[in-house]
């Protein structure tokens, strides 16, 4: 071996101690997760698999197929995270939408009312809401006043007022990706497409709408993973008629101290949102998915 | 007006008015985005039992109940400690590890940044009974540090992705020059690096604070005894009655946001400025 080749190979280990070294510096925040979350997820997963006498079982899955109570609540769970999912699409396309076609000055004041909701407390913006749908609040009485029912009518307390207040909730995950990946597209391409003939329906259906998909699909997917493990919002607006998976974990151990249970939910709540990320992975890059692409 | 509806408003030579009602649809979202949230502050200051929009006779007497309560004032007290130390926690943690990972290229570090932002991915409800497992194992239910360090788990997610966003705009060999003149790796981080990412820095601590300052649900399972956080007794106040006294926290808390969005704001227009 010549000095030369040992000097390389010396090198080469110094490289590789210094990236060791390097990437020790994650290692505090790597040793916090494992220890908070990581291992304590893992003990769940362990007791959900323990009955009520100490030893092996399927009791806590078997519980969740045969009782249709917990058939319900799953059922509840997607169908509130489809429909607030489905209802931010509706109504945040177009202002995102509406947003990218305006000039950045004036395109910045609108984000700030998109922001300011998305940095104020999620349990603020429920109470508000509460306020605001009760039996003898705002809504109620503007309504009555306007002619458009006679007298109070019910929204808070149900499916309505839950999805009332998670879609205003929601709808700045959805808004932020989607006005990211509108701004991303060249104008030049609608230019050529009008100039080739294509009305301005097809010019946007044809060219504007898939360009933007990344960004719609990374906002949809992160509403709906955000909503399946949703707790707040549903347990005060929804006054006890809507129980979400989230809900019913916090009840078993607030109220039954059946760690058996909550754990066997929280593991199939966990394997579902797994399961719905992974999915979305095949379709999305990892970096779209957390906002670090732009 | 008649002018301006005809004028072609994009590309495509679509007109204003055809666009009239993308215009009026957008305007009546943003309002319903921003006005449920803002009417809390009238109703805060009104003299009644009952919350009333417009108040008939307005007072301040709900934030004295506010301030003149123990409870309330030991739950701020906590709230506000535990934002702050979990600021100056997870911003130091999650900038090196937002470093580290950038700098080091090693294979695992993709795997790494994966685990890394998983507790932003887990539903929180797991993440809270989780923590409250561990803490009776480690004896720090109820503590304010294991309340911080729960916090701080859930922040670094929001430090990663700020941060190491604004390491991949920043030429590392800048780094490479200082250290190739002498100056040890911390010295060039510290000197080179860190300046020119300050606003990315600075952005993750005010998210660091929020993410602590308006979480409920960890709280609600970690923080009780002596330490009970604000939002924890809100919530477990929410469910029994609607007091005019949660109007007026609600209020303070919007200008606690609004005032970091502010800052937040002041520090990003010098990063796109730079």
């Amino acid at each position: 071996m010549t000095t030369t080749d040992m000097n390389a190979a010396g090198l080469k280990r110094d490289e590789r101690l210094e990236r060791l070294k390097l990437f020790g510096l994650s290692s505090p925040a790597i040793l916090l997760v494992l220890v908070i979350l990581v291992i304590p997820v893992g003990w769940l997963f362990y007791v959900s698999f323990i009955g009520a006498d100490g030893s092996f079982s399927l009791e806590n899955y078997e519980r969740m197929i045969k009782r249709k109570s917990y058939g319900r609540i799953f059922l509840t769970t997607f169908e509130v995270s489809l429909l607030t999912t489905g209802l931010c699409i509706l109504i945040g396309y177009p202002l995102a939408y509406f947003m990218s076609q305006l000039p950045n000055r004036i395109a910045n004041l609108c984000l700030i009312t998109v922001l300011l909701p998305f940095w104020t407390s999620l349990l603020v913006r429920t109470y508000a809401w509460l306020v605001l749908l009760q039996k003898n609040g705002l809504v109620n009485k503007w309504a009555i006043s306007l002619g458009l029912w006679d007298e109070p009518i019910k929204i808070v307390h149900n499916l309505n007022g839950t999805l009332i207040g998670m879609v205003h909730i929601m709808l700045p995950f959805l808004v932020l990706p989607t006005y990211g990946a509108m701004k991303a597209i060249d104008r030049d391409y609608l230019k050529a497409a009008a100039n080739m003939g294509a009305s301005p329906a097809r010019a946007f259906w044809t060219v504007f709408f898939p360009l933007s998909t990344p960004g719609l699909f990374a906002g949809a997917l992160m509403v709906f993973v955000l909503c399946l493990g949703f707790f707040v919002t549903p347990a005060v607006l929804g006054g006890g008629k809507v129980i979400m998976v989230s809900m019913k974990i916090v009840s078993n151990i607030e109220l039954f101290v059946n760690w058996g249970a909550a754990s066997a939910l929280g593991v199939v709540l966990l394997i579902l949102t797994v399961a719905v990320l992974w999915l979305a992975s095949r379709f999305l890059k990892l970096e779209q998915m957390t906002g670090g692409g732009h | 007006m008649l002018k301006w509806l005809r004028s072609p408003a994009s590309e495509t030579q679509v007109t204003h008015g055809q666009r009239l009602w993308l215009y009026i649809f957008a305007g009546i979202t943003m309002l319903l985005l921003v006005t449920p949230t803002l009417i809390v502050i009238p109703m805060s200051f009104s003299d009644s039992q009952y919350l009333e929009f417009p108040p008939e006779t307005w007072s301040t007497r709900w934030y004295g109940h506010y301030f003149g309560s123990e409870e309330w004032m030991r739950a701020t007290r906590t709230s506000f400690a535990a934002a702050v130390l979990t600021m100056l926690v997870a911003t130091p943690v999650g900038v090196i590890a937002a470093y580290g990972l950038h700098a080091s290229k090693l294979p695992y570090i993709r795997a790494a940044f994966v685990l890394l932002i998983t507790p932003m991915m887990v539903p929180v409800v797991l993440v809270a009974i989780g923590a409250f497992y561990a803490y009776v194992k480690l004896k720090i239910l109820y503590t304010m540090t294991g309340l911080v360090l729960a916090h701080t788990m859930l922040a670094i997610p929001l430090v990663l992705i700020v941060t190491g966003s604004a390491l991949k705009s920043y030429d590392m060999n800048q780094e490479n020059a200082a250290r190739s003149l002498g100056a040890p790796r911390w010295k060039a981080f510290l000197t080179i690096t860190l300046p020119q990412i300050r606003f990315a820095v600075v952005t993750s601590a005010l998210l660091s604070f929020l993410t602590s300052f308006d979480e409920v649900v960890v709280a609600m399972f970690i923080s009780g005894g002596d330490n009970p956080t604000l939002t924890r007794n809100m919530f477990n106040a929410l469910r029994d009655q609607i007091d005019p006294t949660i109007a007026s926290i609600s209020t303070l808390m919007i200008v606690v946001t609004t005032l970091m969005m502010a800052l937040a704001q002041i520090f990003g227009r010098g990063n796109s400025r730079k």
